[in-house]
């Protein structure tokens, strides 16, 4: 029954009508899937945007701008000062407030500022990797590739720091003692599962990495893959901009 | 994310003998993977069926033992009595295999996977290993669906919905333990399966359309499994953020979906700061596109069959087009109507009511060009016409009642009754059910190289229609009067007696239309061995699909991909010899195919169209 005809056809050409795209399948396909995965995200945010509604909003917190250093008990202290309250949505920049090997210093939101920076220029050599794939320019996409893994871990090496923090703090899944227990636990879903995405994303552009250097897309003649890896990548940065909008900032 | 240059080298592979396994069980043809599709399907809709008898059984005869239910569901049918737990558990398998498994996947799954390459002129779907995938997340997630009913406390029992508190709670009910969580791992994988499926569907329409199938040339089915895989795509993602967080709710402590209100009555828990409606409208925002996502291919195979068999083209082929993209975008806006009675501000209800009330424009446009082309055509009445015609008969009267439950004022008074229970089962039940049925009888000898038997086909047509209409009518006066649904029996209450005899009528007809099914089991499973040898085109349709080889082969066409030159509806053509003119026969004169057609097929090519496909 199998006689195959698919080899007899290796070239593709596009007939029906003017192409609605202009782009091959494989490249149509990750835009549907980001598409999708889209809508995933928004779901969690906007199931984070409904339960923060529920609260009130963070208690202004003029009383801790000119208190700049953080002891031990920082959290215990904000309890007494009425600051983290059940009622209340905590401040982020109350919580969030640790940098890494600084001790006792209140630096609001430095630390994920950094993180976001990170994110952001790895996205900016993954355009310079798919740039040189289009001058095919094997060395430089490989050198690029490498530079947004490293941008690509070094943001979940600082992700884990992040969590390890919260955690030591005493944020858990079912409680929270910055207030409502519904923050953590937000805290935990929307950046783990924004972690797991980049967690993906790595393991996919070591993946690419490595046929990069194996001259697989040389011999094929083009560095498609790069640029599909590339959408996927600039996803995953551009949904952080919004997690960290809506975790960190709002 | 498969590379077309990876999958090429793969196929050069694939060029030897196809082993057993790789043909019939990891196969990536997408004809084999449709009737993977399809016989999961029916082998789904089977139990789902079954269990509808079961408690149909149960409201009838309420005070009856049965001794043989303990010899099927054991010590949940003690002593002949069904244990009401296991009621609600049996009402909630049923509605999620028939919403899910049957009218989701097995529908779209089998239809989409066959008629897409073949009806858009390409060898096989962008992804076939995608594809493959897409149909074995399907099956575990099936598997792993009746595999919850063996478990301790029984299968999930909060309704298809699955609302919270009754499936956040693990304590909640007997149903709510590891039956629950296994609904909820079933429903992941099957949200995998759907959004692998999705997305080859839209990639192969949209790019491996073979030269000269504008997308104004597409057959309707093609713009409605089109529609319906944008749909999946952008609603299940939604309820995979639902469910994870309904996961994390029930085995990690936390409480999205916990109020005051619900920890209150659970026993004073410590888990508040959520709320119940949340989920409500996570799911509902899947579950009003899901509707579409299970009517849209029907109607597609609708107007498909029934140009074909009116013999005539389709009446307002743009308008249709049009009332398809207009119901798969209203879709997304009206989710709260499944919400009114939740407390919603009433500016809010009024807003989503009226989206709904919209929503009837574009199914009237369809419904009346249904009946323009049926209007005068030279009907050929097979199976699939039949079934096609009863899709539209249950689209009207199911479809009148959704204006009167779309009025949030009437919804106060109708929701979850049995007039809500009527409208869906007749408007997406039954009307899928029959589309499905159609598109089983007209592409039978495409999906199996044989004809199924007419007359069996048109009983079982005549009994389904007559026991499903008798099953769904009455429980229009149920609802009116007030009865509520999912309740185990309404003996308690003095004023729901006198539908005593109503309910014992609807078992009669339920039972009369399972038995109806057998007739179509039988015919369905015999014809694949016994059948009549299929010829190449059947029911003298346009489409491409007939132009391929009835003998199955890997890429559809033994030679080049036919070009494609007219529209999929040029029946009864004035002057053409014939009385269908399939879409690869070009004009006098024409030669390219992006041109339109503008007179008639030279005699001479129509007669040797006629005999090649003859």
């Amino acid at each position: 029954m199998a006689t195959n005809t698919l080899s007899t056809e290796k070239k593709f050409t596009w007939g029906g009508g003017k192409s609605p795209f202009s782009v091959s399948y494989g490249k149509l396909m990750m835009w549907i899937f980001l598409l999708s995965d889209a809508f995933t995200f928004s779901s969690l945010l906007i199931a984070y945007g409904f339960i923060r509604h529920s609260y009130q909003s963070p208690i202004p917190n003029e009383i801790v701008k000119p208190l700049s250093d953080v002891g031990h008990n920082f959290v215990e202290h904000m309890q007494q000062a009425g600051l983290f309250v059940q009622e209340n949505w905590p401040s982020p920049e109350l919580v969030f407030n640790h940098f890494p090997f600084i001790h006792g210093i209140h630096l609001p939101l430095f630390f994920v500022s950094l993180m976001t920076f990170i994110l952001i220029f790895s996205s900016v050599t993954m355009v310079l990797a798919v740039e040189a794939g289009h001058r095919m320019a094997k060395d430089e996409v490989a050198k690029y590739m490498l530079l947004t893994i490293i941008g690509g871990a070094a943001f979940l090496g600082c992700q884990a720091w992040e969590w390890n923090t919260f955690i030591g703090e005493g944020a858990r899944l079912y409680s929270n003692p910055f207030g409502p227990r519904s923050f953590a636990a937000l805290f935990f879903i929307v950046t783990g599962f924004h972690g797991f995405h980049v967690f993906s994303g790595v393991v996919l552009n070591v993946i690419i990495y490595l046929n990069v250097l194996a001259g697989t897309y040389e011999k094929r003649g083009h560095y498609e893959m790069v640029e599909k890896v590339g959408l996927y990548w600039h996803f995953v940065d551009l949904v952080w901009v919004f997690v960290f909008t809506f975790y960190y900032l709002l | 994310m498969s590379d077309h240059n990876t999958h090429h080298n793969h196929e050069e592979h694939e060029h030897h003998e196809d082993n057993f396994i790789s043909k019939y069980v990891f196969s990536m043809d997408h004809k084999m993977i449709a009737r993977q599709f399809l016989i999961t399907g029916i082998i789904m809709g089977t139990i789902g069926m079954l269990m509808s008898l079961i408690f149909r059984l149960q409201l009838a005869y309420p005070n009856m033992t049965f001794p043989f239910l303990e010899g099927i569901i054991g010590h949940w049918g003690k002593d002949g009595k069904l244990d009401p737990n296991f009621y609600l558990a049996l009402i909630t398998i049923h509605g999620t295999i028939m919403v899910f498994y049957v009218l989701t996947a097995g529908l779209s799954g089998t239809f989409s996977n066959l008629l897409i390459p073949l009806q858009v002129g390409a060898r096989d779907m962008a992804s076939p290993f995608m594809n493959m995938l897409s149909y074995w997340f399907f099956f575990l997630s099936s598997a792993v669906l009746i595999i919850s009913l063996f478990v301790d406390g029984g299968p999930a029992s909060a309704g298809w919905t699955v609302y919270p508190p009754l499936s956040a709670l693990p304590k909640a009910i007997p149903g709510s333990g590891t039956g629950m969580t296994l609904w909820l791992v079933a429903m992941v994988l099957f949200i995998a399966s759907a959004l692998l499926g999705g997305i080859n569907y839209i990639a192969t329409v949209l790019n491996m359309r073979t030269m000269g199938m504008k997308m104004t040339r597409l057959p309707l089915t093609i713009w409605a499994f089109l529609v319906t895989a944008i749909l999946g795509l952008l609603s299940f993602p939604v309820l995979l953020g639902g469910s994870l967080l309904l996961i994390f709710d029930r085995s990690f402590g936390t409480s999205f979906y916990l109020s005051e209100i619900v920890a209150e009555f659970a026993g004073g828990i410590e888990r508040t700061g959520g709320s119940p409606i949340l989920f409500q409208h996570l799911f509902w925002f899947l579950g009003h596109p899901e509707v579409y996502i299970i009517l849209l291919p029907a109607l597609g195979i609708t107007s498909e069959v029934i140009a074909t068999n009116s013999r005539k083209p389709i009446f307002g082929y743009r308008a249709m087009i049009g009332s398809i993209l207009a119901i798969g975008i209203l879709s997304f806006i009206v989710w709260g109507h499944h919400m009114f009675i939740t407390g919603m501000n009433p500016f809010l209800g009024s807003v989503f009511m009226l989206g709904t009330l919209i929503i009837a424009v574009p199914s009237a446009v369809k419904t009346f060009n249904y009946l323009a082309t049926l209007w005068k055509g030279n009907l050929k009445l097979t199976p699939a016409m039949m079934f096609a015609i009863g899709l539209v008969s249950f689209f009207i009267s199911g479809g009148l009642t959704g204006i009167y439950l779309g009025n949030a004022a009437l919804d106060i008074e109708l929701h979850d009754t049995y007039f809500v229970v009527a409208h869906f089962h007749l408007v997406m039940g039954s009307a899928a059910i029959f589309g499905m049925m159609s598109g089983i009888y007209h592409w039978y000898p495409k999906l199996f190289g044989r004809m199924m038997n007419e007359t069996a086909g048109h009983i079982h047509f005549w009994l389904t229609i007559i026991s499903a209409y008798c099953v769904f009518f009455p429980m229009h006066f149920m609802g009116l009067a007030g009865v509520p649904r999912r309740y185990y029996a309404n003996t308690a209450y003095d004023q729901f007696n006198v539908f005593v005899d109503m309910n014992e009528f609807i078992t009669i007809a339920a039972i009369l239309g399972g038995v109806a099914q057998l007739i179509f089991l039988g015919n369905f499973f015999i014809s694949i061995y016994k059948g009549k040898r299929a010829p190449q085109n059947p029911w003298n349709s346009n489409t491409l699909e007939w132009t391929a080889p009835v003998e199955h082969l890997h890429g559809n066409w033994p030679g080049e991909i036919p070009h494609v030159y007219r529209w999929a509806y040029d029946y009864s053509k004035p002057g053409a010899e014939e009385d269908f003119i399939p879409q690869n026969i070009p004009d006098a004169g024409q030669t390219d195919p992006m041109e339109e057609s503008t007179g008639l097929p030279v005699a001479s090519h129509a007669t040797t169209s006629a005999h090649a496909v003859a």
